[in-house]
């Protein structure tokens, strides 16, 4: 309960950092979604045993969060939430694969480990642009640059009503689960064939609310269309925030910049 | 002003299952009146308000908007006229936006957005809700989420309002400040309500439902005042019109 209860606040907390006035902020929405996209793109291009080029793409998210004003530890704390996931995705890595790529000391490391920690690295880049865009942007704003953006508008309308109702469904989960707990003794009453019921109860709920706002928007004139009013105002700024960036991008793909700052500071010391 | 009459001549409806739900309804509602639809739970009331916008077909029988019989055809010309009201604002409030929900109608009439930019500003004004304007839905109080429903429908500029127990879930003040606001609307008004209070403020006139039938129809002073009908339907005495429970006084 507690658990469903801060995950409800915090999606409240996202929603306000949205509502912040920073230069980050000011910029449209599209050139906000876009340079993530190429960001996010960039990425997943690299070869699986890639780690020190990833490093330089940090300098993205550090910078926009600071920018935005977006506190890091509240996004730490949200990476770690789906950080799970990422995980399941690479941990067999070390097992299957176990030549050993490169050593450090006398102890070899294997390609495995090597692929798992560029997996967690990239997880921890794409995921952190990803909120980081969200919380400058606000989810309407992004839903709003997708449709703008051509994307079908069945997509960015079934967004924007999921994340309109995922406060009421939060709610509705809430409440039936504290009934629960308060007719609950020793244990009993919480297993997982209460739990089934209690899903598919919602899902009942939720269809019969779906239908409810069909009728609620036939009743205002709705005819498969939504509209939605909102100046979006595309300037040279915004240009150059997409340029710039894409450009440090794709600097920071083709160049290895860590290496040249290895070779010209060990030349240094030479 | 045929407009704004409401004419409902021997409806009868089922659901799927067969089992009638409403029964030979009958009555008409003329220009500015103001009519509560009272009954248990159960009865029908819901089923009844979602014939007069189109959302349901009677199995037999008609409604009138006005000049225009309820059909498939006259859909939106009625659906502009009658403004519905629903019980759970959660239910009508589906966009982002405080603005952008009051703006859903008029930007599906296809009026201009220069234009539906003022009318979102006059209804949110004329409800009390301007300073909500750019707020979600979701952090809105019960009695701030009706208010905006409420605006959102007038942005419409129905001549009619229907709506679905308006009050429910409304402190004590949020009422008083609703009923204040709904008794300065000069639209035909047809409230489904079990808060007869409400309906003895607002209403001069009540249909008292009972198993999917009108088991009266008359003035709500006379109806509120009879307890045999009260009895068979169901219902209390308005608060009001009971005993003073400090000093035992009749109404």
């Amino acid at each position: 309960m507690a658990k469903i209860d801060s995950a409800f606040f915090n999606l409240g907390y996202l929603d306000r950092l949205s509502y912040l006035d920073t230069p980050v902020h000011r910029l449209d929405p599209r050139s906000k979604l876009i340079t993530s996209l190429i960001f996010i793109f960039v990425i997943v291009s690299f070869h699986k045993y890639e780690i020190s080029m990833l490093l330089p793409f940090m300098l993205f998210p550090v910078s926009i969060a600071s920018l935005g004003e977006i506190p890091f530890a509240y996004l730490a704390k949200k990476i770690m939430i789906v950080a799970p996931f990422a995980v399941m995705v690479g941990i067999f890595n070390p097992v299957f694969d176990r030549g050993i790529l490169m050593h450090i000391g006398d102890t070899g490391i294997s390609g495995g480990w090597i692929s798992f920690i560029s997996i967690m690295l990239r997880f921890i880049l794409t995921i952190s642009a990803v909120f980081i865009l969200i919380s400058t942007t606000g989810f309407t704003g992004v839903c709003l640059a997708l449709e703008r953006m051509k994307v079908p508008k069945i997509f960015a309308v079934q967004l924007l009503f999921l994340y309109r109702y995922i406060f009421v469904l939060i709610e509705e989960v809430h409440s039936m689960m504290a009934a629960r707990a308060l007719r609950s003794f020793n244990g009993r009453g919480m297993g997982h064939k209460v739990a089934g019921g209690i899903i598919g109860h919602l899902l009942l709920r939720t269809i019969d609310r779906a239908r409810r706002i069909h009728l609620a928007m036939h009743c205002r004139g709705f005819e498969g269309d939504i509209h939605i009013m909102r100046a979006m105002k595309f300037r040279p700024a915004d240009a150059l925030f997409i340029v710039a960036w894409s450009s440090a991008f794709l600097c920071f793909r083709f160049y290895d910049i860590p290496g040249i700052i290895g070779k010209v500071t060990g030349g240094m010391f030479r | 002003m045929s407009h704004h009459i409401v004419e409902v001549k021997d409806l009868f409806f089922n659901y799927p299952d067969n089992i009638p739900v409403l029964k030979n309804i009958s009555f008409r509602i003329t220009h500015g009146e103001s009519v509560a639809i009272v009954g248990a739970n159960g009865t029908g009331k819901t089923t009844l308000l979602l014939h007069l916008n189109g959302y349901l077909v009677p199995a037999s029988g008609s409604v009138r908007i006005g000049d225009f019989p309820v059909t498939k055809n006259t859909l939106n010309s009625v659906r502009r006229t009658v403004g519905m009201v629903f019980q759970n604002s959660d239910d009508q409030l589906f966009m982002p936006t405080v603005r952008d929900d009051v703006a859903f109608g008029p930007l599906n009439l296809g009026i201009p957005p220069e234009e539906v930019e003022k009318i979102v500003e006059n209804s949110l004004t004329r409800v009390g809700a301007l300073g909500l304007k750019d707020r979600p839905p979701y952090k809105l109080s019960g009695g701030e989420k009706k208010a905006v429903a409420i605006a959102g429908v007038l942005a419409m500029s129905p001549d009619i309002l229907v709506m679905d127990e308006p009050t429910a879930n409304l402190d004590p003040r949020a009422r008083r400040r609703l009923i204040r606001l709904l008794s300065s609307f000069e639209h035909t008004k047809i409230i489904a309500t079990n808060d007869l209070d409400m309906a003895l403020d607002l209403c001069g006139r009540t249909i008292v439902m009972h198993n999917g039938e009108i088991m009266a129809d008359g003035t709500t002073k006379d109806i509120f005042s009879n307890g045999e009908i009260l009895e068979k339907s169901q219902l209390e005495r308005p608060l009001v019109m009971q005993k003073c429970p400090v000093c035992n006084s009749e109404y």
